[in-house]
């Protein structure tokens, strides 16, 4: 049990660290200039090149493969709750960590998709 | 078209684009996982595992769906915000379960109707809200 316990913030830890530095880093990139070829090549180039990009992708690893260990340790009924309290987890992170302004209407929001993503995900397991 | 509505339109594009390949990708994912059964840990359950995935077909195409996920959210959170992005992805399970009633004709329970309520709400209340509250960094730290 503590085991999964472990697996599980560490999950939520790398999942939501990552996205959180991939999103500093992007900002940082900025948009594409267009959707053609060859400026989604150089978007992508440029992504590559800058640090946060690259802090945010062992990260991401990391959360995948921990994911995939939880999938096969535990069952939905764990995993998904889990997985879904990162909406709320990730929200934190934009407030503190990337200064974005959360209104109380976005918090509504995210708490609302939050026991939805739950609910849905636990029914489906039946 | 004003700047906000131009913003909109396309980050509701890219979100769906996520929405497809993350789907997709989960589900192959879990099929793959199936194929693989429980992962020991210990090293060389955990080799076993890596050298299990690496062989699989099915746990590559997963891959590649969640990097084409990968590379919208990126291009999503280039110009939106991560608390924006992030919610409104989650529509697909709604979009899953409109499908599954309306395509497979499964029957769908209470409890996931309230699932759905919620979702939908929610992402119409982030969806109300600015998608971009930050400037762009354009200087490293």
């Amino acid at each position: 049990m503590i085991k999964l316990g472990v697996m599980l913030v560490f999950f939520i830890c790398c999942s939501t660290g990552g996205e959180i530095a991939m999103t500093y880093g992007m900002k940082q990139v900025g948009e594409p200039e267009s959707f053609r070829p060859g400026a989604l090549l150089r978007f992508i180039a440029k992504a590559m090149s800058n640090g946060w990009v690259w802090c945010a992708l062992p990260l991401l690893g990391a959360s995948f493969y921990s994911l995939l260990i939880l999938l096969s340790w535990a069952p939905l009924s764990i995993v998904i709750p889990a997985s879904a309290f990162n909406y709320v987890v990730g929200t934190f992170g934009a407030k503190y960590l990337l200064r974005e302004q959360v209104s109380v209407k976005r918090w509504m929001g995210v708490v609302m998709v939050c026991i939805g993503v739950t609910l849905v995900l636990l029914t489906g397991k039946n | 078209m004003s700047h906000e509505r131009r913003l909109r339109i396309k980050t509701l594009f890219m979100v769906l684009l996520m929405v497809v390949c993350a789907n997709l990708g989960d589900l192959l994912l879990k099929r793959g996982m199936l194929q693989i059964g429980a992962v020991q840990i210990s090293v060389p359950g955990l080799w076993h595992a890596l050298l299990a995935t690496i062989h699989n077909g099915t746990i590559w195409l997963a891959i590649l769906f969640l990097l084409g996920f990968t590379l919208c959210y990126m291009t999503a959170v280039s110009w939106a915000d991560y608390s924006y992005v992030m919610p409104a992805g989650a529509f697909g399970y709604a979009l899953q379960t409109l499908l599954a009633m309306v395509i497979l004709h499964e029957a769908v329970n209470a409890q996931r109707w309230i699932g759905v309520v919620l979702i939908v709400t929610g992402v119409l209340l982030v969806g109300q809200t600015h998608p971009s509250t930050t400037q762009p960094k354009v200087e490293t730290l």
